[in-house]
């Protein structure tokens, strides 16, 4: 357990260890699992009371599940989940109900997300009542009322349908949902990947404000490692459902220490013409979750790797005060 | 038309008639694109900046959209001069895929999922070039090579679902530049594509850009790209270009306050050591298409916005030198720094 390692002087809301998710793949006459795709595979992190921790990776890293199966809006397969100390691991759903209020989700779409036949005031009153919060209807209007404000939106928008809104104002509809039931821990889960540059700047300042605001925990997700940088305070990077590297937001950008990391970096097109940087530009495709390559996950595109990384798996482990990596060349990107 | 010049696109205007209105996506828009450079069009969703693309290729689903007005002046490869906005469909289907070519943000929906990607190169070889089918084949594998696709020859039977994002829009532009056409459209080529595959991308298109010597429209919202891959760039909001320069200017000395603001909005890496704490938002919405706001379609959200100046007209594009155009009245008192904020 090196990366679960607790943290002597702060405490963890959430913490995960050895997380594994693999979604079956049946197939034949008797629907026998033929196959496993590993789409989590032993992760183990926590996140700090009152901390954004970004969890950035490409698609197919297995990050979007890894924020479902905290919830348990997926099971885990293996591995334990605990939520401000208590293993929510297994809690039966009466007793889940209870973690449920403490921790919320932010959706990335915000037009798949809301319910087109329900005003904004039912979407947001929703888990409120749900939840069986602030009693009566008139308590909730104002709580309501008191939301859209928080969000920058008018009060007066409580009538209206989802579709009179733009994408940043669907956003800020589906986060003062979250918000409605005064959880400690969320999972923003892309929540400014479909949004328009200039908006996306509006909500991630909204996210900024409320978390220094109501004091939440939240864990990032996201592709685009220039917004988690902005917002995290730690990132974790995921590569075919593992954590490559972790560490302080700005120590990831100004020093990566993974090849991984190093190369998404390098790929990240800077806005401004004058800056012409040497492209570490990866080779081929991520490989299949179904059949990951043996040792190092990355090794197949990784241009430092060496005979070794094909058969040992290479453990997450600290190489300087909060930052860890999983690779075994330790003598390389220091 | 001047010698060196592909494209002129002068006053463009693309509506569309709907149930509801007009929704006027493309405004008078002008812009040129010379031989061998790339042009990049950024904005934002609902600025036109695909409308203008299709019109081009003459592609705008009518109805309910028509091209209303503007030219279209393209130098074909047999060096005829042509006004696209005016051809006849059976000229436009000589000139789509054989002089422009275009590929789509979604190589996943823009490839026939019923036939080979061998078949579907062919076919444009095939139609242009007037070849049997087995040297279209044999031209497709030596395209699929040039865009660096592994064993050209046994991909040649694979169908797309077989096929990784990446490699698709590699079969794309395969596919695009088989007829060696002498301007690519690339309308969001990499913007469903992980970063570490959209980087192989960006390098394949310069790549080939060199060899073949194609112009390129790029056709983006991502600013990171464009610094990237462009000589010249065109910013678009609401139907109308706000801007246009060569690419260091845009980014270095941005005139227009929409752009200012979009540079501003992006969080960047490269100064993640210095940064701000927060983002520099544009506040406010993308207008709705239906009523865009009087004068200056960007006044609402503009923190120059002077009452009585920038909502009566609709500003004219101007030159502020070097050829650098801005479609503000006030771009000469915001860069002395004489335009207060409001």
């Amino acid at each position: 357990m090196s990366v679960a390692a607790p943290d002597t002087t702060t405490t963890h809301l959430v913490e995960v260890t050895h997380l594994k998710k693999w979604f079956p793949i049946r197939g034949g006459i008797l629907s026998r699992v033929v196959a496993n795709v590993k789409a989590v595979n032993d992760v183990s992190f926590g996140v700090k009371k009152g901390e954004v921790l970004g969890l950035v990776g490409e698609s197919g890293s297995g990050k979007t599940t890894v924020g479902r199966t905290i919830l348990r809006l997926i099971e885990p397969t293996e591995g334990s989940i605990r939520f401000d100390g208590q293993d929510i691991t297994h809690l039966p759903k009466n007793q889940l109900r209870a973690y449920r209020r403490r921790m919320q989700i932010i959706f990335q779409d915000p037009f798949a997300s809301l319910n087109p036949r329900m005003t904004v005031g039912d979407i947001i009153a929703e888990p409120l009542v749900i939840h069986n919060l602030e009693g009566s209807a008139k308590a909730r209007n104002e709580r309501v009322a008191e939301l859209l404000d928080l969000v920058g939106l008018n009060a007066e928008h409580v009538r209206r349908y989802p579709h009179e809104f733009s994408g940043g104002q669907r956003q800020r509809i589906g986060i003062a949902r979250a918000l409605a039931v005064r959880p400690e821990f969320i999972v923003a889960d892309e929540p400014v990947s479909a949004l328009d540059v200039s908006i996306q700047a509006q909500v991630v300042n909204l996210l900024q404000d409320l978390k220094e605001q109501l004091g939440l925990t939240i864990l990032f997700i996201a592709h685009d490692l220039a917004v988690v940088e902005y917002i995290s305070d730690r990132v974790a990077v995921m590569y075919l459902g593992k954590i490559m590297e972790l560490a302080p937001s700005r120590d990831l950008y100004l020093n990566p220490r993974h090849p991984y990391t190093e190369a998404l970096l390098s790929a990240i097109p800077t806005p401004d013409p004058t800056v012409k940087r040497e492209r570490i530009v990866l080779q081929g495709d991520i490989p299949s979750p179904i059949n990951p390559p043996s040792g190092c996950v990355f090794r197949t595109r990784c241009r430092y790797a060496i005979a070794e990384c094909a058969t040992t798996v290479p453990e997450l482990k600290e190489v300087a005060p909060g930052h860890f990596k999983a690779c075994i060349r330790d003598d390389i990107l220091n | 038309m001047d010698d060196k010049r592909l494209v002129e696109v002068t006053d463009l205007k693309v509506h569309f008639f709907t149930d509801d209105g007009v929704v006027k996506a493309v405004d008078g828009v002008s812009f040129h694109i010379n031989k061998g450079e790339t042009l990049a069009v950024v904005g934002e969703s609902g600025s036109g900046k695909s409308v203008t693309s299709l019109a081009m290729m003459r592609l705008i689903p009518s109805p309910p959209g028509k091209i209303v007005g503007g030219r279209m002046l393209f130098r074909g490869k047999d060096g005829q001069l042509r006004d696209l906005a005016k051809e006849d469909e059976a000229t436009m289907r000589r000139i789509r895929g054989n002089d422009i070519a275009m590929i789509f943000q979604e190589p996943m929906t823009s490839l026939n999922p019923v036939y080979t990607v061998g078949d579907q190169i062919a076919e444009a070889i095939v139609l242009h070039q007037g070849k049997s089918k087995k040297e279209a084949l044999e031209q497709a594998a030596e395209m699929l090579d040039l865009v660096g696709i592994p064993e050209p020859k046994k991909r040649l039977s694979n169908y797309p679902h077989q096929m990784s994002g990446g490699m698709r829009q590699r079969v794309m532009i395969a596919m695009a530049l088989s007829c060696n056409p002498s301007l690519l459209i690339a309308d969001e080529p990499t913007t469903a594509l992980d970063v570490t595959i959209q980087a192989q991308i960006l390098e394949l298109m310069k790549k080939l850009q060199e060899e073949i010597g194609m112009s390129i429209l790029f056709i983006t919202h991502n600013l990171g790209v464009v610094a990237e891959m462009a000589d010249r760039v065109v910013v678009m909001y609401a139907g109308r270009a706000v801007e246009e320069a060569d690419v260091v200017p845009t980014f270095k000395k941005p005139l227009h306050p929409y752009t200012m603001g979009l540079l501003n909005s992006v969080p960047r890496l490269d100064l993640a050591a210095t940064h701000q704490q927060r983002l520099e938002a544009i506040p406010g919405n993308v207008p709705n298409p239906l009523s865009l706001p009087a004068g200056c379609a960007f006044h609402p959200r503009c923190k120059f916005f002077k009452p009585g100046l920038c909502d009566t007209e609709i500003p004219a594009l101007q030159d502020a030198g070097d050829g650098h155009m801005v479609r503000c009245v006030r771009w000469a008192e915001i860069q002395k720094g004489e335009a207060v904020s409001a």
